[in-house]
């Protein structure tokens, strides 16, 4: 005798029109309970809404194609609805920033700095943060990028035992530094105590000291992808162990790899905190990053949006406009090289 | 070219764990040695102690001598990345370099040795290619990627970036063994002519492998889980195959072994 009855391959299912009657009878519902009790507000309604939807599709689908796909039916609603709440606030931010932004900007914007604008001017853009941006972002990268490809290439390659335990450990501690202590740092450091003053290269040594550890950890991940195939086909051919790295490893890696370092970039690009005590920020234009102090786009944002008058309050958002399409243009691209990777 | 080689007394650890145990054997020239046994006596960890190749997995160690034509490789001030060049080694699974081209990676030994010249390196790519049996296959494709060729040609194209160092010796560890019937058969032919310019040993669990390749065989096997494999019979491959010495051999040989 069979434990199982015979399976029915063809179920019944709940369609798609059933569906949409049932949200639009809780909606019906919803607006009834909101007319006849004193329950008002829109977030409410939503909220009334989607429990009544909620809870009516998962009788309408128990009652016609059983307990397990109700199961299914409300456990799929449920990620979903998670899923949206958790863009939500992405959206709203990248939305609002870019209504308030498009308003704001303008060629004059990216093409002049606040070089005597004075406070309810209309005037004025973020030229010179935007090279400080620049410059700043180019030192760290400088820094940190051989500095972490290196560390990574040691920890995977070369490295055994207690040593690379206690990079890796400082590796994480770094990771979870706060901005600020990095900045604190390269003030003390740098601009206190060798008596340098604040420039945009003390600004660029803070950025590094918060983009290495991101390096090494990105780099180290992709190095481990590379199969030790490739490393022992190299090394049965006679190839050196540095030779093996740096034409076999290295290519096979370099699309993850550069994604890995463009991230980073993107990641200390909207820094705010390390600048304040090392660029300071800077009304003109400043080229040379080694002497005075320079301006930056997330110093730009901040000193702008902490003025009482509406122009300033604009250009903040202008200033954030510019910095987003920044950090997208890098994500971006981090995006198409990644699709390039030989080993995905 | 060929050269032959002397194994004595040869030990092989990963960490404390002893893989293989006080194997001595002698290996010639222009002819092909087998090496057989069941899965994890240290056929592999034997073979990669032939041309140093063991001690790149961390924690590895050897002791014993394996003469090269009369020269130790794990002598004194003598350099593994050198013996690599002159031993070499096709693998398991064909892993050609996956960024590479097909012309690039036959060239792969030479060029990241430092050989430039573009005359010079087409010369053996092609040489390489015939030699390992893919030149009429490829040729028309030398530019694309390596990875694209199918498995039996990916081996064959293994096979000719290892030739084209020009070793003395060629080792294999199952070099058939992903691969479909044909490839196979494709495969065991190009040993049979290779070995008119190498010494060549490969690794096989497929005994009728053994048997149409090589002149001589080796049994490799281990008293049981967490002993050292040890070489057990070594002699012309007929006799092991016929009338081998130690029962183990017969037991294995003739499926009585599990
Ligand atoms: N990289 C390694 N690290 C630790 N132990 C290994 C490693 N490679 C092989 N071994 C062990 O060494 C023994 C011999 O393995 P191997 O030489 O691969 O055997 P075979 O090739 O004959 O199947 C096995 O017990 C195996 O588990
Ligand atoms: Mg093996």
């Amino acid at each position: 005798m069979a434990l199982v009855g015979p399976v029915a391959l063809r179920r019944r299912s709940v369609s798609r029109a059933l569906l949409g009657l049932v949200g639009a009878g809780a909606i019906g519902l919803t607006a009834l309970l909101f007319t006849a009790t004193p329950f008002q507000g829109v977030l409410d309604f939503v909220l009334v809404a989607y429990l009544l939807y909620v809870v009516a599709q998962t009788a309408v689908s128990y009652a016609v194609e059983g307990a397990r796909s109700a199961r299914n039916r409300l456990a799929l609603t449920l990620l979903v609805s998670a899923l949206f709440l958790a863009l939500v606030p992405l959206a709203a931010v990248l939305i609002y920033t870019v209504q308030r932004g498009v308003q704001a900007i303008s060629p004059g914007f990216l093409t002049h700095s606040m070089n005597g604008v004075g406070p309810l001017e209309d005037a004025g853009g973020a030229y010179h943060a935007i090279v400080g941006t620049l410059e700043q972002v180019v030192i760290a990268s400088v820094i940190s990028i051989p500095l972490g490809l290196l560390a990574a290439v040691y920890i995977v390659e070369y490295g055994r035992g207690r040593l690379v335990y206690w990079i890796r450990f400082f590796v994480d501690v770094m990771t979870g530094l706060p901005s600020i202590v990095a900045g604190l740092f390269i003030f003390a450091f740098w601009v206190l105590g060798l008596h340098k003053g604040f420039s945009g290269f003390a600004a660029g040594m803070a950025l590094a000291i918060l983009m290495i550890p991101i390096v090494v950890r990105a780099s180290e991940e992709m190095l481990k992808l590379v199969p030790n195939d490739l490393r022992e086909a190299s090394y049965a051919l006679g190839v050196p162990r540095w030779r093996t790295i740096v034409s076999v490893v290295f290519p096979a890696a370099s699309a993850g790899l550069t994604t890995g370092i463009i991230l980073a970039v993107a990641r200390v690009t909207g820094e705010t905190a390390p600048l304040l005590l090392t660029a300071f920020g800077f009304d003109a234009i400043r080229t040379n990053p080694f002497s005075g102090p320079q301006s930056g786009l997330p110093l730009f944002v901040f000193s702008q949006a902490g003025s009482a008058f509406d122009v300033a309050v604009n250009r903040a958002w202008a200033g954030a406009l510019t910095l987003i399409a920044i950090v997208l243009v890098l994500t971006v691209l981090a995006r198409v090289l990644t699709r390039r990777n030989v080993l995905a | 070219m060929a050269k032959r080689i002397d194994v004595e007394d040869l030990n092989a650890w990963y960490g404390s764990f002893h893989a293989v145990a006080d194997v001595s054997m002698t290996i010639e020239p222009k002819q092909v040695t087998a090496l057989i046994g069941p899965s994890g006596c240290g056929k592999s960890t034997f073979l990669r102690a032939l041309n140093r190749m063991h001690e790149v997995v961390r924690g590895a160690r050897v002791s014993g001598q394996v003469l090269l034509d009369g020269q130790d490789i794990y002598g004194e001030g003598v350099d593994a990345v050198a013996v690599r060049r002159s031993i070499g080694m096709v693998f398991q699974r064909p892993n050609p370099f996956p960024t590479m081209s097909v012309r690039d990676n036959v060239a792969a030994g030479l060029k990241l040795n430092g050989v430039r010249k573009k005359s010079e390196l087409d010369d053996v790519v092609e040489r390489s290619l015939t030699m390992a049996g893919l030149w009429d296959e490829v040729s028309h494709r030398l530019d694309r990627p390596g990875g694209g060729l199918s498995g039996g040609q990916q081996q064959r194209l293994c096979i000719a970036r290892a030739l084209a160092v020009e070793p003395e010796v060629l080792l294999m560890d199952e070099p058939c063994s992903s691969l479909d019937p044909i490839s196979t058969l494709r495969i065991e032919d190009l040993i049979g002519e290779l070995k008119d310019r190498y010494t060549i040993v490969i690794v096989t669990h497929n005994m009728q492998e053994a048997a149409r390749v090589s002149e001589t065989t080796a049994f490799f096997n281990i008293a049981g889980a967490g002993e050292p494999g040890r070489l057990i019979e070594m002699g012309p491959t007929t006799k092991i195959f016929t009338k081998p010495d130690d029962t183990r051999t017969e037991d294995y040989i003739t499926g009585r072994f599990g």
